[in-house]
């Protein structure tokens, strides 16, 4: 049992990245932009993190390295998809695919050298709660600051007048405008800010959770898509978003604890269970939306019809109406 | 007026070159490397020797194949980021009809004839797949592809050190080579098969005629331009959007099966070499025109090979060839936001 905490609570710090990162992607898509280049970005912001953490030797300066070069990426993405109307989706792969190639590149110096990491913090008094001290109170403070991001990018998104400015710009960005709303700022701004989480996701790996620099073994080439589908199954909201995020390494730590148990299933294949995990997901809560699903839906008794129906709403929430789609002031 | 506009063209085109040697060399700068030392390593490791150039042209021939699936992709609008994959399965199911029939006693032309339609199949069973998620499962063409990548991934590891292991130990140099009859025949002394370096001519010439002289290609032009009005004109997208994944599937088969039985005659670990991701790079450089895909994707290949040097000769990483590859794509685009900005402006005063 308490192995079984002490694996709890590991997947607690190991689910934070992915949090915030998906927090990250929520603002950037919530306000119309898609930050395809997630994956290439924490590849980068990780290496850069270390790097800097490990030339100055403070811990703090190598997070804060991570979050400017995010941010100055997510720039670089409103710049080109919003002021020159390129594609976001050709924008963010092909930045990605630069991004992951310039950390190995430029990351071979730092490899394999044991570097700072952030450390343990347990908070007085709530660290002795049976089970839950255990599991939320003994953490890092990256921890901590990721329970106060989900509170406050939720509250900041569905109960703020700024959040309600910022989901009109995703959904309908034409009335938005004709209500005096800068469209084309606002993007720029969240989707610099929601960059530059996903830039601290980088950090929170090199310097935390996986510490360390190992070039291209350092094992972070995929996180960063899941980032991107786990945003689509939290449905924008962040919430949902960080219980997809700890369900994903939930089923990570299980797949390990797995593999040891059986060995006779070879590890590759436990290693990519999140994948096909991943497709099924997102099969799972968008399949209520395709056209034969709705017309079998349509033959059912009218009694179960409406169950149905309330499961597939729970399920499926829509994107942002606006999602990908430059604005143009007519 | 006309003429002019060329020229800007042009000068734009050139800048995004510019832009991106640039951006290359401060990288190198960045890394306390001599860029101008690093480009001629870069340019010599693909000129010196005539068996270079070969490889080179190795290179070019699946990059080639995979744009060419990627062209007819992208035209009807869709992403096919899961061509990697793709060409994974083709090369798995090329390694698997070969391993079956390499004692049948069939002459050695019939079983390579197979390895290719094996691979073909492979390709298209792994991107109908990938139409199949997305049109009847409401999963977008980008996410289920890149699930299926690592799935076939894995797949190919758990083959190479599972079921088809190297009699003795297994390992990451992949599955037991086969039997040189088994082999594309090669120009003496090369690794280039003359067999493989006509398919990829060939596969353009295809594609070329089916986009620009056919009514299919017009209707993938349709489909991709403004789905609306291709419903209006009686032409069903999902069914064009599933035929141009099958046609990419192709492709995809076709060039995980020249890798196997041209380049690497056996299974390893990672037998796409990235080709597919490169040759996506390559499709949106080239605007999904596959005649100006030809220098591009030689370009691309040189890149490859000549980033071989940089290890050997200098101690940087040869990652350096994609960050030159995906900042020259990066580039041209930004060059061409730029360019149609401009032009816009110009032409806004005109109008009114």
């Amino acid at each position: 049992m308490n192995e079984f905490i002490t694996g709890m609570a590991g997947v607690v710090a190991a689910a934070t990245p992915v949090a915030v990162a998906v927090i990250g992607e929520t603002f950037s898509e919530r306000s119309g932009v898609i930050n395809l280049s997630a994956n290439g970005l924490i590849v980068l912001t990780a290496m850069v993190g270390f790097a800097t953490a490990y030339t100055t030797g403070v811990v703090w300066l190598g997070l804060l390295a991570g979050f400017l070069t995010g941010a100055a990426a997510g720039l670089l993405i409103s710049f080109s998809s919003i002021s020159l109307k390129q594609s976001q989706v050709a924008v963010g792969f092909i930045l990605s695919m630069l991004f992951r190639d310039l950390a190995y590149f430029l990351g071979t110096p730092f490899m394999v050298v044991p570097g700072p990491t952030v450390q343990s913090l347990p908070i007085p008094v709530l660290k002795d709660i049976p089970v839950i001290g255990q599991l939320f109170f003994q953490q890092n403070i990256l921890v901590y600051f990721c329970y106060i991001l989900i509170t406050f990018s939720y509250y900041w998104i569905f109960h703020t007048r700024q959040g309600l400015i910022l989901r009109g710009v995703g959904e309908q960005p034409t009335s938005a405008y004709s209500r005096g709303i800068d469209v084309n700022r606002q993007r720029y701004i969240y989707t610099a800010l929601g960059a530059g989480l996903i830039g601290l996701a980088g950090p929170m790996y090199s310097l935390c959770v996986k510490a360390g620099w190992n070039g291209t073994m350092t094992g972070l080439d995929g996180i960063g898509w899941i980032v991107l589908s786990i945003t689509i199954f939290g449905g924008w909201n962040p919430l949902r978003g960080t219980f997809g995020s700890v369900l994903f390494v939930f089923l990570q730590w299980l797949g390990l604890v797995l593999q040891s148990r059986w060995a006779s299933v070879p590890s590759q294949v436990l290693q990519v269970a999140p994948f096909p995990l991943m497709i099924l997901t997102l099969l799972f809560v968008n399949v209520g939306d395709t056209e034969w699903v709705t017309k079998m839906l349509a033959m059912l008794p009218r009694s179960v019809r409406g169950a149905v129906y309330r499961l597939i709403r729970f399920l499926r929430k829509p994107p942002p109406a606006s999602l990908g789609v430059p604005f143009e002031r007519e | 007026m006309n003429k002019n506009r060329g020229l800007i063209d042009f000068l734009f085109r050139i800048s995004g070159i510019a832009a991106a040697l640039l951006f290359t060399s401060l990288v190198l700068l960045v890394a306390r490397a001599n860029p101008l030392e690093a480009f001629a390593n870069i340019f010599m490791g693909v000129v010196s020797t005539p068996i270079k150039i070969a490889d080179t042209i190795v290179a070019w021939v699946p990059l080639i194949l995979t744009t060419c699936g990627l062209v007819i992709a992208f035209t009807a609008g869709l992403m096919n980021i899961g061509i990697e994959g793709q060409i994974m399965l083709g090369a798995i199911m090329t390694t698997g009809a070969l391993r079956l029939l390499q004692d049948s006693g069939l002459p050695p032309a019939v079983i390579i004839l197979a390895g290719f339609l094996a691979g073909v199949a492979g390709g298209v069973i792994w991107a109908l797949l990938v139409g199949a998620l997305k049109f009847y499962g409401g999963v977008s063409e980008i996410f289920a592809g890149l699930g299926l990548n690592f799935i076939a991934t894995a797949l190919s590891l758990w083959l190479i050190f599972g079921p088809w292991k190297r009699a003795g130990v297994a390992s990451m140099s992949g599955t037991a080579p086969f039997d040189a009859a088994l082999w594309l025949p090669m120009f003496q002394g090369f690794r280039l098969s003359p067999w493989s370096l006509s398919l990829a001519i060939i596969s353009i010439v295809v594609v070329f005629i089916l986009m620009k002289f056919t009514v299919v290609g017009l209707r993938l032009k349709a489909v991709g331009k403004n789905t609306r009005a291709a419903i209006q004109m009686g032409i069903s997208p999902s069914k064009y959007m599933l035929l141009s994944f099958i046609l990419c599937g192709v492709f995809a088969g076709l060039t995980g099966a020249v890798q196997v039985l041209g380049v690497y005659h056996r299974l390893i670990p990672s037998i796409s070499s990235g080709y597919g991701f490169l040759g996506l790079l390559v499709a949106m450089l080239v605007d999904y025109q596959i005649i100006w895909a030809v220098p591009v994707a030689l370009l691309f290949a040189a890149l490859n090979i000549g980033g071989i040097q940089l290890p050997i000769m200098m101690k940087l990483d040869s990652t350096l060839s994609g960050v030159m590859q995906s900042s020259l794509v990066f580039f041209f685009l930004i060059m061409g936001g730029v360019r149609k900005k401009l032009q816009r402006k110009e032409e806004k005063p005109s109008n009114e």
